[in-house]
């Protein structure tokens, strides 16, 4: 018995489409989210992820409505993240049928939510996604805000262990030097999260060949989420995970 | 008919779902005669188990699975919904549950916390629940858990850090601590396995 590495297919959606990503040339109606949970459900992914960076409230509502119909058809763990401020935000996401949220920049600019979350819904449904790059502050990381263009004035380490001491679940690292190379995660910045983290992190950015995702997990990912090498089906879930047990690692069948 | 026991607790939509695959009448309540009237009764649960306890309370929750019991009727419990079938708790505070099986729950010891994800588990030859996917892996996301097995019941354990219960079924009262509902074919089996026997 033991827990298995998790491969999370990460979605980003507005206005109740995939809006990025997607090889519209291989799939068909490639753009509807639900339809493409649903093929990553059956290509064997762990959980999903659906990032919300709709702009209008309008947009958000129904981004409400996808997460409803994919929670209807899909049976395996969805996280929502993108636009959530307040812990009625994530009442709102859990009822549509979100099972984690994931919170970024309103916890920088706040980071009681932190707490007011982790207080009602309990530490499991919290996931800090924390976009850090490498930068000469005290860990050698630091974190950003607006997709990586600026610095949050946070050192990255000290950012995650009082996310933790306040209540968030899991770490989403997302590196924004590696984000989009297809060159591979940044391990050392893995190692480094890894070692002060008592949660699960999960690595994000830079995935591009099958051997990166045991890479990030040699370096001590719990989980790995990816979007367009797997959306542009460049490498498939499935050989993701024969590459992970041919090295050792337990993952779901 | 199967009723989810609604006590303000997380993603019952899901719940709802995913017995609706093996059961034509699924319904979300609190109400205590169809609660008590439902072949199955399904009591969901997330978040802190203080918490819980107190919502289920509230609607009277504890009287509800005590009646069902007397009568023999079905009753799940999943996740922190199993956690409250134990005598207590020391998430946090030092709770009560219901006592309704022996033993209490406590934090898993492991230097990751929660345990998120896909686990596999051990079950016993004569469990009906889980025919046919016994060596499915299931999906977890907790951090505190009942460690010792119930005398009598088909004892289910997985490993995370230690040896912990992952289910236990005893006569009507059947509990998991993963997520059946989130759990993909082999929820969707177990669930049904659940179905099949009311």
């Amino acid at each position: 018995m033991s827990l298995a590495k998790r491969i999370i297919p990460c979605l980003d959606v507005a206005g109740g489409r995939v809006v990025k990503g997607v090889n519209f040339l291989n799939l068909k109606d490639a753009g509807d989210p639900v339809d493409l949970a649903k093929r990553y459900d059956q290509e064997g992914a762990d959980e999903l992820t659906f990032l919300d960076i709709s702009a209008s409230t309008e947009e958000r509502n129904t981004t409400l409505d996808i997460v409803s119909l994919t929670a209807e058809q899909v049976f395996i763990p969805l996280t929502v993240g993108g636009g959530i401020r307040t812990a009625s935000d994530v009442n709102d996401l859990l009822r549509a049928g979100a099972d984690k949220v994931s919170i970024n920049t309103a916890a920088i600019l706040r980071p009681d939510l932190i707490n007011e979350i982790s207080d009602r819904f309990g530490n499991q449904v919290l996931v800090l996604s924390v976009d850090a790059r490498r930068a000469p502050t005290k860990s050698g990381f630091e974190v950003t805000t607006h997709g990586g263009r600026e610095s949050a004035g946070l050192d990255a380490l000290e950012w995650v262990t009082s996310a933790i001491s306040r209540g968030v679940g899991e770490i989403l690292l997302n590196s924004m030097d590696a984000d989009g190379t297809k060159s591979g995660f940044d391990l050392e910045m893995i190692r480094a999260v890894r070692a002060i983290s008592s949660v699960p992190v999960i690595a994000s950015g830079g995935a591009g060949k099958i051997g990166d995702f045991g890479d990030a997990i040699t370096a001590g990912a719990d989980a790995v989420l990816a979007a367009s090498v797997f959306h542009f089906a460049q490498v498939s879930i499935k050989d993701v995970k024969s590459d992970l047990a041919a090295r050792g690692f337990s993952v779901r069948a | 008919m199967i009723a989810i026991l609604d006590y303000g607790s997380g993603n019952l939509r899901s719940a709802q779902r995913a017995f609706e695959l093996a059961h034509p009448k699924v319904i979300v309540t609190s109400d205590p005669e169809l609660c008590i009237a439902a072949d199955g009764l399904v009591v969901p649960g997330v978040g802190a188990f203080a918490a819980c306890m107190n919502q289920l309370l509230a609607v009277g929750g504890d009287d509800i699975i005590s009646r069902r019991l007397e009568l023999g009727k079905a009753t799940f419990g999943i996740c922190v919904g199993m956690q409250i079938f134990f005598e207590r708790s020391d998430e946090k505070v030092k709770t009560a549950g219901l006592g309704i099986l022996p033993g209490e729950v406590s934090q898993i010891d492991a230097p990751i916390l929660p345990h998120i994800g896909w686990n596999t588990v051990s079950t016993p030859g004569e469990s009906k629940l889980f025919a046919g996917v016994e060596d499915s892996s299931f999906y977890f996301v907790h951090s505190y858990a009942a460690k010792n097995s119930v005398a009598g019941a088909a004892n289910t354990t997985t490993n995370y850090g230690e040896n912990f219960l992952a289910a236990v079924e005893l006569d009507a009262v059947t509990v998991t601590q993963f997520h059946p509902e989130k759990s993909g074919a082999a929820g969707a089996k177990l669930i049904s396995n659940w179905v099949g026997a009311l």
